[in-house]
């Protein structure tokens, strides 16, 4: 009970965060406040049971989303050119759907119902059958690396597709990854006094937390890819406050474009190693011998 | 009571649609991609209320407790896949944003269209 007004009040702050992101028109706090509206994600994530994916929303969606999205407004005006009356024909569209949206929602089994037809399905097989095939505590991290290995491989492709893509869109030739790095020193937040005494505490405590991920994961929240991304969301933090003179310093462009290349090659290679190997690391037949019932479930 | 259990739903539907009116009516493109990115949040949304159960905690098995109820897993990887996904749209969504505001010197859709329709 307690949780559901929590999780309602959350939701709430949720919507006015999203609006005041839309109505904003300078493009710095629409960006902090798209920071503040992934974290109460993340808390509703987290009252959800979804520990993982809170974890992961904290990291990237209020981490490096936020820092790219500071990184952007660096090379580009801050502010919306002018506020334009609402367009009465998108408000109109936007709230049908969301009422016929609303409308549909009194056919959804309610918040939490364990006969739900999503419950029903193969849900409980990978429940009971993940400790004695995988051995493993965290059923999430199992499904995702092992289940779903292939799809996670896609995955990091994806990754591995939007850098390539972002540094084709901003190169700067041979061996210069982004012609923008390294070019204009000291810029950015590195005038702000707050942010840069916050940050410089912050950066040491952000690396200590993603090695407890990555070392802890397969028995908690997390895993690797979490590390990665408090990471990397910690090191952009750092260029972004101390100038990316140093942090290019403690990472060289050369060793950046391997790492970004080798992530996928490593994940790809250990996958193959486990089937070179005779261990089946990515292919688990899983055909769990439930008959699919959804379509027997009416709404009442 | 019956009704609150359904709220997650209907703030699903706000969250959505707040995303598509910044997409479609909002010409500053930055503003376009925190709305996608609200959009994509809804979603995650949406699929993580699927997964909860009531009473049920988080699909961590611990050693020695029995007769756990564990929400369901199988969404929460799902979305798990789709935020890392969105954040690669995001970057490089924003990747053409620098690239369109060097070209143009602009990053309004509308003046970046009227821009090229004039040359």
């Amino acid at each position: 009970m307690t949780t559901l007004l929590i999780g309602v009040f959350l939701l709430s702050l949720l919507v006015i965060t999203a609006v005041a992101i839309v109505r904003a028109s300078d493009l710095f706090s629409a960006v902090m406040l798209s920071g503040i509206f992934s974290l109460l994600m993340a808390l509703n994530f987290f009252l959800l049971d979804a520990a993982d994916v809170a974890l992961t929303e904290a990291a990237v969606g209020a981490g490096v989303a936020t820092v790219l999205l500071l990184a952007a407004l660096r090379l580009t005006p801050a502010n919306e050119a002018s506020a334009r009356g609402a367009s009465i024909l998108a408000v109109t569209v936007v709230v049908v759907t969301a009422l016929l949206m609303i409308y549909a929602s009194f056919g959804q089994p309610s918040l939490g119902d364990p006969l739900a037809p999503a419950q029903q399905h193969v849900a409980p097989w990978y429940i009971e059958k993940t400790p004695e095939l995988i051995d493993i505590p965290n059923i999430v991290t199992a499904v995702l690396a092992s289940y779903r290995g292939f799809d996670t491989l896609g995955e990091v492709f994806v990754v591995l597709t939007a850098g390539v893509g972002v540094m084709f869109l901003l190169g700067g030739g041979r061996g210069k990854p982004f012609s923008h790095l390294d070019s204009d020193g000291e810029q950015g937040l590195s005038e702000h006094l707050i942010p840069k005494v916050v940050a410089r505490i912050l950066v040491p405590f952000i690396l200590l937390f993603a090695l407890f991920i990555q070392f802890h994961g397969e028995y908690s929240p997390g895993g690797g890819f979490q590390a990665g991304a408090l990471f990397v969301a910690g090191m952009i933090l750092f260029a972004l406050v101390r100038g990316e003179r140093l942090a290019l310093a403690v990472i060289p462009p050369q060793v950046l474009l391997w790492m970004s290349a080798g992530g996928a090659l490593l994940y790809g290679a250990v996958g193959l190693a486990g089937i070179v190997m005779g261990g089946s690391s990515w292919i688990i037949p899983c055909s769990p011998a439930i008959p699919l019932r959804g379509s027997t479930w009416v709404s009442s | 009571m019956e009704l609150l259990g359904l709220f997650n739903y209907w703030v699903f539907a706000v969250l959505l649609m707040t995303g598509l009116y910044a997409l479609i009516a909002k010409r500053n493109l930055v503003k376009k991609i925190l709305g996608l990115a609200i959009f994509q949040s809804a979603v995650f949304l949406f699929f993580i209320t699927m997964s909860k159960i009531d009473g049920g905690t988080a699909p961590i098995i611990q050693a020695g407790i029995s007769d756990q109820v564990f929400s369901n897993p199988l969404p929460q990887v799902l979305i798990l896949t789709a935020i890392v996904v969105g954040i690669s749209t995001t970057a490089l969504g924003l990747a053409i944003v620098v690239r369109l505001y060097e070209e143009y010197g602009s990053i309004e859709d509308d003046e970046i269209l009227a821009m090229d329709r004039n040359t």
